[in-house]
């Protein structure tokens, strides 16, 4: 058990702590960069570095560890949208909702989702009002639950990034061995590479480098990540979840940064194959294809990113059997910031709801249902973050 | 959701539906292992492997040394103890559902 401490080790974190310190302030203001003509050239000691972890597990580790009042004040991390449960619109909500309602229904869904607000209400309040919603741990659970009631409609609220596509399109190919004619995924996955377009488009946005998912990549390899490098210039590193592996990815990408380099790095690799996991991939090839437009909370409608049922499995396409309308796009309420603090333009404490009507117990938007949302985490550790701030 | 959960194979329950029984902390249940199935690793010779289970499949392969850190981490974080909940609770709501 001598590893377990390892990555947790203070020793090792404040020598890459000192190492990270080292990279940058050599970075700043640097003429040998300029003479290189870095990226970096341009910027000046009074605009830090600004890192994105994409990944809402990342957002917990570093809020947790307390990671982003050891680092220099030269490197700002955004937290990006890489919660489902937070970029998930009201109207899917909404459209969740509908289904529930319909007669004979077993809605079931990971608990996750159960307290994101809808425009009329949560998956909770539906619940409450009657309708059969069910929590699974495992979309088979779904699928246990279908066989046991053939009578009923069982449908499961599949959604999450390629982490858990292959468990979606395996549990669907599974009801389609079985000719289980009472199944049926509403399905709302979306994808990482198309998301981080999305944010290496939007002008608000000015990162230096990504944090990448490491369970994400676990499924899609190494390589989707290529266009970052080569057609945006933004060096990024796959990490793992420890906050040793935060800090050792973070070190990497500031090594490429200050070398000049430009590459797709995998400080995960005990996990992450270069090719992904091919069963899991082939699954979700087979099952799914790209959908042309998905709505997110906060970043709008995205080209590209969701994924919808193939036709060849429309029997199990909720959307299909309950003839849903592509449900008009739906907004948060003015004084809500969720949208600002999603893309990373305003902390969530400059949201006038943050901790007053808006808190863990009564989440108003999304980011403070899961833990992995940025709101929740400012909120539980939100004397860590505010020392930095004050700093 | 995204993090997974370690756990241990410790039977095969069904060679062509590729489901396993996996103990997580000590909560046993059905996982499908399809995704860490492959020529190199055939299910016959799967029990006693550690993986990395999510959402009820086992995703990736782990050593024992990487699953005794992730559960220590997942932990430390206390993620662990709402998740093992989860899983007891809904296997347990599914048996009386039957
Ligand atoms: S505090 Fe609540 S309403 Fe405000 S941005 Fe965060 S989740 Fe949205």
């Amino acid at each position: 058990m001598k590893y377990i401490d390892e990555f947790r080790d203070p020793a090792t974190a404040k020598k890459l702590v000192e190492e990270i310190n080292r990279l940058t302030s050599g970075m700043f203001p640097s003429t040998s960069l300029r003479e290189r003509s870095s990226p970096l050239a341009e910027r000046s000691r009074s605009q830090p570095l600004q890192v994105m972890e994409f990944c809402g597990g990342h957002t917990h580790t570093l809020f947790k560890y307390g990671i982003e009042g050891m680092l220099p004040a030269d490197i700002e991390m955004v937290h990006g949208p890489g919660c489902p449960v937070c970029v998930l619109p009201m109207s899917r909500v909404d459209d969740c909702v509908t289904i529930a309602e319909q007669p004979g229904v077993i809605f079931t869904t990971f608990g996750d989702a159960m307290r994101v607000p809808g425009t009329r209400k949560s998956l909770l309040q539906a619940k409450a009002d009657g309708c059969d919603v069910r929590m699974v741990y495992s979309p088979m659970d779904a699928l246990t639950i279908a066989r046991k009631n053939p009578e009923r409609d069982v449908v499961f609220f599949a959604l999450g990034f390629e982490t858990t596509m292959p468990s979606t399109a395996l549990t669907l190919l599974q009801a389609h061995r079985e000719g289980l004619q009472n199944f049926s995924l509403f399905c709302n996955h979306i994808t990482t590479p198309a998301t981080m377009r999305a944010i290496l488009t939007d002008p608000d946005l000015k990162l230096d480098g990504f944090l990448a998912p490491g369970h994400v990549s676990m499924v899609i390899g190494v390589h989707p990540y290529d266009f970052v490098t080569r057609d945006y210039h933004k060096p990024l590193v796959i990490t793992g979840f420890e906050p040793l592996d935060i800090l050792h990815a973070l070190w990497m990408l500031m090594k490429q940064l200050a070398e000049g380099r430009c590459e797709v790095e995998n400080q995960y690799a005990r996990i992450v194959p270069e090719a992904g996991n091919v069963a899991g991939l082939k699954a979700i090839a087979e099952v799914y294809e790209t959908r042309e437009h998905s709505e997110f909370r906060g970043l709008g409608n995205i080209g590209d990113a969701g994924v919808q049922i193939r036709s060849a499995y429309a029997a199990y396409d909720a959307e299909k059997r309950f003839n849903l309308q592509a449900a008009a796009s739906s907004h948060d309420p003015e004084h809500l910031k969720c949208a600002e603090v999603l893309r990373g333009v305003i902390k969530p404490w400059d949201c006038p709801a943050f901790g007053k009507d808006c808190n863990p117990q009564h989440p108003l938007g999304a980011l403070m249902v899961s833990p992995e949302g940025s709101c929740a985490a400012y909120y539980a550790y939100g004397k860590l973050a505010k020392r930095k701030e004050t700093a | 959701m995204c993090l997974g959960i370690p756990g241990q194979i410790t039977e095969l329950v069904d060679l062509d539906l590729l489901v396993a029984k996996v103990d997580i902390g000590g909560v046993k249940r059905d996982v499908i292992i399809t995704c860490v199935v492959d020529d190199e690793h055939p299910a016959e010779e799967c029990v006693g492997a550690w993986v990395l289970v999510h959402a009820g499949f086992a995703m990736s392969r782990l050593d024992e040394d990487e699953a005794a850190r992730t559960l220590a981490y997942l932990a430390a974080i206390g993620d662990m103890d709402a998740e093992l909940e989860a899983i007891r609770n809904i296997a347990d709501a599914l048996e009386r559902s039957a």
